[in-house]
């Protein structure tokens, strides 16, 4: 066994403090999710579970639960919901966004059409525009159409393209070969056809990075949301979230309850980490990589 | 006579080949038009006028713009989104190169490098919330850290002082390992042989990282620092959980004063004013970052 030199210790050292401060921010949200409120006060330092129960995940969640709070304290925030909306928005904006963005980014990339070069620079032009400059006039656009509070209003601005989509898919399709679409065309396909048929299939890979990076974007998305969703019946969990915390205030919150709603959020996303983490870690290493 | 016909059908083919391109492009031509580009021209409209959504538009000419650059609250607003980029900025990648150096060199295991990404995949919701329970002066653990070594307690987010430097702290918690991954791919392209060359020479780590490292890593650098800046200038939903721009305004953030100009104060026409004003800083930052990536394009060869 070969000796650690000094610096070398000292490397992992760091990448152990790097790891424990990664995890126990996430542990310590989990562990009061999981205790009972009368545990919380003077518990502070605790590492370890004072108490174990499902009491207030339920509660969040609109189900019976042992957990009883005040009326004042508990607020009616339906997680459920929430957590159903958040899943609704992401695959609309997700499949939406992929697929039309696909079919932009293969005739940019394939076919020749009047106005293709200027379109796909203004296409690219609008990746620099900040989101703030938009959110202003797509509220007033969204409001004026009466779709606030619905989902077609929330999905409006990303489910046809965003501009990261359609040029990431673009670089795949132009180094894609074209025999197998030239013969697919002789055989008498549509362009459609040989779009959904031949050209799709071949970028699995690319577009399942895509959608693991669009995912990630759209779960975690908050502030569109918050200005055209308020609605419980739309409400994403991340607006949620920032409601239950006004509802029950900043000073004294409902610590359990909102740390139960926060691993309610968390969970799926560090379940999906685990199954997919080799997907997931190397499909966010290429998106520095234009 | 068959020659025309090829001819023709060669046309007829460009023609069909055009009209399915247009319908290809059609959906996300829509998305585009509606949602990108009308809104852009809309903001500068909409920025000459004196709007509250209730009554029609009343155009007023550059008075916003006027006004913008005798307001308090704005330069206020400004100065605090500034030191929160400079408290940002700096740390994050210092911390992220540190981090993908380390891993790097010393744990290039796939597993590592899921840890450390998965604050980035919480949201900056769920971000705000966790830490405003382990800042809590109460409740929270990192007061109870702080008393051990013999520190007062602090206040964290709900002290002026330290409001926003609590608010970089969370953002570099959540984006550090998302930077350290970008610089960490970046590092794979940087061919191994030099290292094993400059290690025959007698170079140490630190040389080598001087010498080696870090000139070949400047595109990635550039990129990752320009868009973290961009990202940084636009800092809003940790300060909506966490401190909604208090207290004191010390995290009255740009987004922060721009969101609370409009949908709260119902001024459309000023807070569109400050949005096209922050749009063009940006612009001339990544105009910078374009400059920067094409300098550094040859450092490879």
């Amino acid at each position: 066994m070969t000796k650690l030199s000094p610096q070398a210790f000292l490397g992992y050292a760091i990448l152990a403090l790097f790891v424990v401060l990664s995890l126990l921010p996430l542990w310590m949200s989990l562990k009061i999710g999981l205790s009972y409120p009368t545990d919380v006060f003077g518990d502070a330092e605790r590492l370890g579970m004072t108490s174990l129960t499902f009491g207030n995940v339920l509660r969040v969640m609109g189900l019976p639960s042992d957990i009883q709070l005040t009326a004042f304290r508990a607020a009616p925030i339906d997680f459920t919901v929430a957590l159903r909306n958040s899943l609704i928005y992401t695959v609309l904006t997700v499949t939406g966004q992929i697929f039309f963005s696909a079919l932009a980014g293969y005739a940019f990339a394939r076919m020749r059409f009047p106005g293709r070069d200027l379109l796909f620079f203004a296409f690219l032009a609008a990746a620099m525009i900040p989101g703030i400059v938009l959110f202003i006039p797509n509220f007033i656009l969204v409001k004026d159409l009466g779709l606030l509070n619905t989902f077609a209003g929330m999905v409006a601005p990303t489910i046809l393209m965003t501009p990261f989509a359609v040029f990431f898919l673009r670089q795949f399709f132009m180094t894609a070969p074209k025999e197998l679409d030239e013969a697919a065309r002789l055989e008498g396909a549509s362009a459609f056809q040989i779009f959904w048929r031949v050209a799709l299939p071949i970028q699995k890979g690319p577009i399942a990075t895509l959608a693991i990076l669009l995912t990630i974007n759209s779960w975690n998305d908050f502030f569109w949301p918050f200005l055209v969703g308020r609605d419980p019946d739309v409400r994403v969990m991340a607006v949620a979230l920032a409601d239950f915390i006004s509802q029950t205030g900043r000073g004294t919150p409902d610590w359990t309850g909102l740390m139960a709603a926060v691993t309610l959020s968390t969970i799926p996303v560090l379940v999906m980490l685990v199954v997919f983490g080799r997907q997931i870690v190397e499909s966010l290493q290429t998106s520095g990589m234009k | 006579m068959a020659a025309k016909t090829r001819v023709v059908t060669r046309a007829g083919r460009r023609r069909r080949e055009a009209i399915a391109g247009l319908l290809f492009v059609a959906p996300a031509t829509v998305g585009f038009l509606a949602f990108y580009l009308l809104p852009t021209v809309r903001a500068f409209q909409i920025s000459l006028t004196d709007w509250s959504l209730l009554r029609a538009p009343n155009v007023v000419g550059l008075a916003n713009y006027r006004r913008m650059i005798g307001d308090p609250a704005f330069w206020h607003s400004a100065w605090v989104t500034l030191t929160y980029v400079l408290y940002n900025i700096p740390l994050q990648t210092a911390l992220g190169l540190l981090l993908a150096v380390l891993s790097d060199r010393l744990a290039r295991s796939v597993a590592l490098r899921a840890v450390i990404i998965a604050p980035y995949l919480m949201s900056n919701v769920v971000a705000g919330l966790v830490w405003m329970l382990l800042l809590d002066p109460i409740l929270g653990l990192t007061n109870a850290w702080l008393a051990h070594v013999g520190l007062p307690r602090q206040g964290f987010l709900s002290s002026p002082d330290e409001a926003m430097a609590s608010v970089a702290a969370i953002s570099i918690w959540r984006n550090t390992g998302l930077t350290a991954l970008l610089f960490y791919a970046g590092l794979q392209a940087i061919p191994k042989h030099l290292y094993e060359a400059a290690r025959l020479e007698g170079a140490d780590e630190w040389s080598m990282f001087r010498r080696i490292t870090l000139p070949l890593l400047r595109p990635v650098l550039a990129f990752v620092l320009v868009t973290s800046l961009v990202g940084s200038f636009q800092v809003f939903d940790v300060i909506a959980v966490t401190t909604e721009g208090g207290p004191a305004q010390s995290t009255r953030a740009i987004l922060w004063y721009i969101y609370e100009n409009a949908f709260k104060f119902h001024k459309m026409g000023y807070a569109s004013a400050i949005s096209v004003t922050l749009f063009s800083v940006l612009i001339l930052v990544t105009l910078l970052q374009m400059r920067l990536l094409r300098a550094d394009h040859s450092d490879l060869d």
